[in-house]
């Protein structure tokens, strides 16, 4: 009886694949030769447009929210509500002078930001965004994401050290201490989901979790390792894409911008943006990972079209990020290693072994509860273990009071 | 010999040979990455995707990354006041030149290229990792072994210098 109602292109499943048809509708008219270029340039060309437009939305979105928290308005001058800033702060990025210091290693210091950006594009590759809405599913997708975005450090090394300044300096040796301390647990908290899906191709991943049972979906953040693992993955995951609170290597106080503070207009710009797609990008692997991808939250709910809740949670996550930003004050180093080594670490290691406690355990409600205690009980102590030896009590201000 | 495979060869060598012949130490880590980076681009070529990521994250995500913080925190990476060639350069380059036949000699006889192999079947992760699991365990436990004992030595090390201090 709907079909007759509606007409065949609204169809739910018809605008779920909208883009997926347009893209074969546009490849039919090309010529065979230049078909695999042009199938692939219109693979790449929405991922160039859509996460820098989020990365727009997201700054303004970000001060607006920060504003709120810290009970002041943000940006409220371009536009209706200011939510044309992105705008005047790409104009003013592009027409400022770009300044490099003389002593700077000239080569280096270029290519630093376009190898960043770069990198933190690159791994929009393998994220599934919607239903057959993936530029490549790699068989060894998760590990290519890894792989690549490992890159960053090494633009980071090449910003801090081609300017020749100390604060760069200082801040890339912090940023790049930090990004490999978290990068250990980013990745054996996502080796529980590789476990779990058995495969390390993104697609897969998020083919398992897209079924329900009743109207709850089978999301691996639904299980007491995968919800620790989540936890984890984006504890990590803030701590690399340098936010508060382990926003050391810009901390804006001490070292000016931290690896950054020599670039000045669109190089800046680009650093902010590449920081910014890794942030989308780490998020979005949580999602592809833990939060099902762009599978929708209730079995009811599927008529939705699938790219409508990757970005929904995309969102979500940000928002999170955004409220973590305007809420904790930031770390100190040796509390910041402390908690990746002491903490991090052995928490993603134990969340492994409950993984396959879980496994080899038959279904049912011990299963849950042997594998909560072996989570929560290591939680306990290791937080206990952190605190051991400190005076942890209300700071009294002597020349205050 | 596709065009693809002659670009990743070319930026491979220029990479590795930037490496050795820069003068800036930081120069050089950075060539040697862009050769690392090149090589990846080559098992990808040939379609082992789980050894050309793991290029990736191994050497140019942390061998690159150790070697850049080793120089950062022990020496000042300024450029070198010898020169960068060193005066034996001709017996050296002989040597390298007759190792290199030698290899390509013992390649281009032995019976893997002489036969055409049928199209190998498409190897997936999990059967890396299967491998891995099941007829190399004894060598990849052996090879943890090592890695854990070098990491205890390198503690050992940093201890004592703490020891020293007080």
């Amino acid at each position: 009886m709907r079909d007759v109602i509606m007409p065949d292109v609204l169809r739910p499943e018809r605008i779920d694949q909208i883009f997926v048809i347009l893209k074969h509708w546009l490849l039919g008219h090309a010529p065979t030769v230049v078909q695999p270029i042009f199938s692939a340039l219109l693979s790449v060309a929405p991922v160039l447009v859509v996460f820098p437009l989020l990365f727009a939305i997201t700054t303004v979105l970000e001060r607006k929210g920060l504003g709120r928290i810290q009970n002041r308005y943000g940006p409220n001058r371009v536009g209706p509500y200011g939510f044309f800033q992105p705008i005047a702060d790409g104009v003013k990025s592009l027409t400022k002078e770009d300044i490099v210091p003389r002593t700077a290693d000239q080569a280096v210091h270029f290519l630093a930001p376009l190898l960043l950006v770069s990198a933190a594009f690159l791994v929009y590759a393998v994220l599934p965004v919607g239903r057959n809405m993936v530029v490549a599913n790699l068989n060894a997708g998760v590990l290519f994401f890894f792989a690549v975005g490992s890159l960053v450090e090494l633009a980071v090394f090449m910003a801090g050290w081609s300017s020749r300044s100390k604060y760069s300096l200082l801040g890339a040796m912090r940023a790049i201490a930090q990004m490999i301390s978290y990068e250990v647990p980013l990745v054996l908290a996502s080796i529980v989901v590789i476990m779990a899906a058995g495969s390390l191709s993104t697609v897969a991943i998020v083919d398992m979790q897209a079924s329900y049972t009743g109207i709850f979906p089978h999301w691996f953040v639904f299980t007491p390792w995968g919800f620790a693992g989540f936890v984890l993955f984006m504890i990590a995951a803030t701590a690399e894409a340098n936010r508060s609170p382990f926003d050391l290597p810009e901390g804006e106080s001490e070292i000016i911008a931290g690896y950054y503070t020599e670039y000045s207009g669109f190089k800046f710009a680009l650093f902010f943006l590449g920081e910014y797609l890794g942030m989308f990008a780490t998020s979005g692997m949580a999602i592809t990972l833990f939060l099902g991808g762009w599978a929708a939250p209730f079995s009811f709910l599927t008529w939705i079209p699938s790219y409508f809740w990757f970005f929904a949670k995309l969102l979500v996550l940000i928002a999170g990020f955004i409220w973590i930003r305007g809420t904790l004050p930031r770390l100190r180093m040796d509390q910041l290693m402390n908690f990746a080594w002491k903490f991090m670490l052995p928490m993603a290691l134990l969340n492994i072994f409950a993984a396959g406690v879980w496994h080899f355990m038959p279904a049912g409600p011990v299963r849950w509860l042997v594998c909560t205690v072996l989570i929560v009980a290591p939680c306990i102590l290791l937080g206990r273990g952190l605190e051991h030896g400190k005076k942890l009590a209300a700071r009294t201000y002597r020349f205050a009071e | 010999m596709t065009v693809s495979f002659l670009i990743l060869a070319a930026l491979t060598i220029a990479g590795t040979s930037a490496a050795m012949g820069l003068r800036n130490l930081v120069h050089c880590i950075l060539s040697l990455t862009l050769g690392f980076a090149g090589l990846a681009a080559l098992y990808l070529q040939l379609d082992a995707q789980f050894v050309g990521f793991t290029q990736i994250l191994v050497y140019v995500g942390a061998v690159a990354i150790l070697v850049v913080f080793a120089i950062m925190m022990t020496r000042s990476a300024g450029p070198m006041a010898q020169p960068v060639f060193s005066s034996s350069w001709v017996k050296g380059s002989v040597v390298a030149g007759a190792v290199f036949a030698v290899l390509a000699w013992a390649i281009g006889s032995s019976a893997a290229t002489l036969k055409m192999l049928p199209p190998q079947p498409e190897v997936a992760v999990r059967d890396i990792g299967d491998a891995l699991m099941h007829r190399f365990v004894l060598p990849l436990e052996i090879m943890g072994l090592l890695l854990t004992a070098a990491l205890i030595g390198a503690v050992l090390i940093a201890m004592q210098e703490k020891r020293e201090m007080q």
